[in-house]
């Protein structure tokens, strides 16, 4: 995993509450068996009518967010089913942080999998956020977002936050851990499944 | 020393007791950090096509196995066609997948339920049919519906497939520690065939919010839980994914031994198992929760979804409510259920029961089990579906398939004109062929009213399964209270 850097971009406001992950990419593009090439999916049925062109009322097909890598979105973003898809596509496509007053869980703990940084703020603070037009930066190590006029901290737990920064491989890391799983597995009563 | 009683403002110092999460999730950490994710023991990985490829290519670069193949089950369910078996996959992305998660299970030694198996069937569906489900242990799955299992008071939650990937390698997860909420059912339904679990569940997360239980793990008590069968206390622990909630679960009891009894995976020192659990799976009398909502269900109504998220539910007696009614002055939600009736083609006002339908769907892991296909076909029974309806079922295993057409269940919905299939997660999701056109309304035993769910532009309804059977035979909502159920 690439470790998380500085990301210094308009914000792309996303003023919907309850996106849940079969709108974030539809399950006819869960198919496929690589994680890559998801962008193209992202949003599908908000961003292509049905032939194929792209909606010209969806924010996301806006010239002036082209370059974004910061979604702000309403509450409960990421609700419904577990797909890392929907993290694979938002990546994919060009985000590296999304902000919201509040996260479904498995996707807040699929994003952390793959580097990109979910921010939690106030229902007031992302509203505000949702209206800057200028250039922002988040600043992960510091935990600032800064825009022209102010700085905004936010709150991220300090393990999440290491592991974005450095890139940290999970499963090496727990490997370490080898000796504890064995005696754990040698006291415990659950039989196998066969 | 009398230190504990003075240091009753300190609740770390005073030997509280457990809540029934607080015991499996302390049986089950094998290294416990301060202020970090705890390293979580996983008895049970459940595996199917669409989360896993892209885990096992993980292993596959970085040179490493699956650590207790023994521990791991797979199925393939989610883009299974659900009609003749003997026929090739035409879909030829869903064929792939079908055919990576073969060879990925054949390379690193899983157990695997293929199409042509009796076992096969909803990942959610099997694990208990067969036995794999035990109380007490930690269950999880590349699929967020996996908290069904926690009807048998397992810890059980859905995955990403990076998680997924962790599993197989470690048979751990670095978790951080849930919060216990506590949902009381109270009292008893006038019509249990009619008002039934799914009601419950719907009537909960229309009260509490789709993002009501976020951060927490449910469990679910009272009267109006021990009087439901295992099976309905599935379908109320599958939904509370939508309620936000990691994982629900419900205290074992004497119908819960007695369901795993005899399944062909079952322990052989099943009793000596029960004994234990009997003493140790409950919540201790003087345990605390986090949060705590009761529903009282002697007055309950059928529940039937108006717009795109399973919040957004109302009693069949009631019309579609305006977006300023059922906001309650919150903007956002205002706008979210205006976005919903402009997708559902729904005005504020019309009654439920004036609502038309396309489409029936009686299947998923909600609703698929035995005694679901059984309560539809009683109001089925010698009747026709409407001429402008187009009905199925799609039972949530072969097993399940197998044990309704011992019992001529499927004739009974074949005579009505409804479609009998195999089994698969079908137009719960629409990833293989079973999906709505645009436009298209049904009504749905699923779980998930989101918009495009069952295909794009299709518009979902969730209900029961008797709804959905009665609204097959009138082809619009109706209320089966006033049917005739015994």
């Amino acid at each position: 995993m690439q470790s998380f850097k500085k990301v210094k971009t308009v914000i792309t406001p996303l003023d919907q509450v309850n996106v849940d992950t079969d709108q974030i990419v539809p399950k006819q593009f869960l198919k496929l068996v690589q994680k890559s090439g998801f962008g193209k999916f992202l949003f599908y049925d908000w961003r292509y009518d049905d032939q194929e062109n792209l909606k010209s009322d969806f924010i996301l097909n806006d010239e002036k967010y082209k370059n974004s890598k910061i979604l702000v979105a309403g509450d409960n973003f990421g609700c419904g089913s577990s797909r890392e898809h929907a993290v694979w596509a938002l990546q994919d496509y060009g985000f590296s942080v999304i902000i919201a007053p509040s996260f479904a869980d498995i996707f807040y703990s699929n994003c952390f999998k793959n580097g990109l940084l979910p921010i939690v703020l106030e229902e007031k603070i992302v509203e505000k956020l949702q209206r800057e037009t200028g250039i922002i930066e988040i600043d992960l190590e510091n935990q600032i977002i800064k825009t022209s006029s102010k700085e905004i901290p936010f709150d991220i737990d300090l393990h999440k936050k290491k592991i974005l920064l450095e890139g940290l491989d999970d499963i090496s890391q727990t490997l370490q851990y080898e000796k504890k799983i064995s005696e754990f597995e040698k006291q415990s009563k659950t039989p196998s499944v066969l | 020393m009398n230190l504990v009683a003075y240091s009753s403002t300190n609740p770390s110092m005073i030997n509280m007791g457990k809540t029934l999460f607080e015991k499996i999730w302390e049986d089950h950490i094998v290294v416990e950090k301060k202020n970090n994710p705890s390293l979580i023991y996983i008895d049970r990985h459940l595996i199917h096509e669409v989360t896993s490829p892209q885990a096992f290519d993980g292993l596959r670069m970085n040179n490493r196995s699956v650590r207790r193949p023994d521990l791991t089950i797979a199925t393939m369910d989610h883009n299974v066609p659900t009609n003749d078996r003997s026929l090739p996959i035409l879909d030829q992305t869903s064929a792939i997948q079908i055919q990576t998660l073969e060879k990925n299970c054949k390379d690193f030694g899983i157990q695997l339920f293929d199409i042509t198996s009796p076992n096969q069937g909803i990942v959610h569906v099997i694990g208990p049919q067969l036995g794999i489900t035990l109380p007490g242990t930690t269950i999880v799955c590349g699929d967020s519906h996996t908290s069904t299992h926690g009807a048998f008071g397992t810890l059980s939650f859905g995955i990403g497939t990076s998680e997924v990937e962790h599993v197989l390698a470690s048979q751990t997860l670095w978790l951080d520690k849930p919060k216990p909420f506590e949902i009381r059912v109270e009292g008893k339904r006038k019509n249990p065939h009619a008002v039934t679990a799914k009601d419950i569940i719907l009537s909960i997360i229309k009260n509490i919010g789709t993002a009501g239980g976020t951060g927490t793990v449910i469990e679910y008590r009272g009267d109006g839980i021990s009087d439901l069968s295992m099976e309905q206390r599935m379908t109320i622990c599958n939904m509370s994914i939508e309620a936000g909630a990691r994982a629900g679960l419900i205290a074992p009891d004497e119908k819960t031994f007695d369901y795993l009894r005899d399944r062909q995976y079952t322990p052989k020192n099943y009793e000596s198992l029960v004994d234990y659990w009997k003493d140790h799976l409950k919540t201790d009398s003087d345990a605390k929760f986090e949060k705590n909502y009761t529903l009282h269900i002697d007055n309950i109504a059928p529940q039937v979804s108006w717009g795109t998220n399973p919040g957004m539910t109302c009693d069949v007696t009631e019309s579609v409510p305006s977006p300023e009614d059922f906001s309650k002055g919150d903007h956002n939600q205002k706008k979210g259920a205006e976005k919903a009736l402009e997708y559902m083609d729904l005005k504020p006002g019309v009654l439920i029961t004036e609502i038309k339908i396309d489409r029936v769907f009686i299947g998923s892991c909600t609703n698929a089990r035995l005694e679901d296909l059984i309560e539809a076909s009683k109001i089925i029974k010698g009747q026709k579906v409407s001429p402008h309806v187009r009905a199925m079922v799609v039972p949530g295993s072969q097993m399940v398939k197998k044990q309704a057409e011992d019992l001529g269940i499927d004739k009974i919905f074949i005579d009505a004109n409804f479609e009998w299939r195999e089994s698969g997660c079908s137009m719960c999701l629409g990833m293989n062929p079973d999906i709505l056109s645009p436009g298209e309304r049904c009504a749905s035993t699923s779980n998930r009213n989101f918009e495009g769910r069952q295909g794009t532009g299709g518009r979902t309804h969730l209900v029961s399964p008797v709804m959905a059977a009665a609204a097959a035979i009138e082809g619009r909502f109706v209320d089966v209270r006033k049917m005739d159920l015994n």
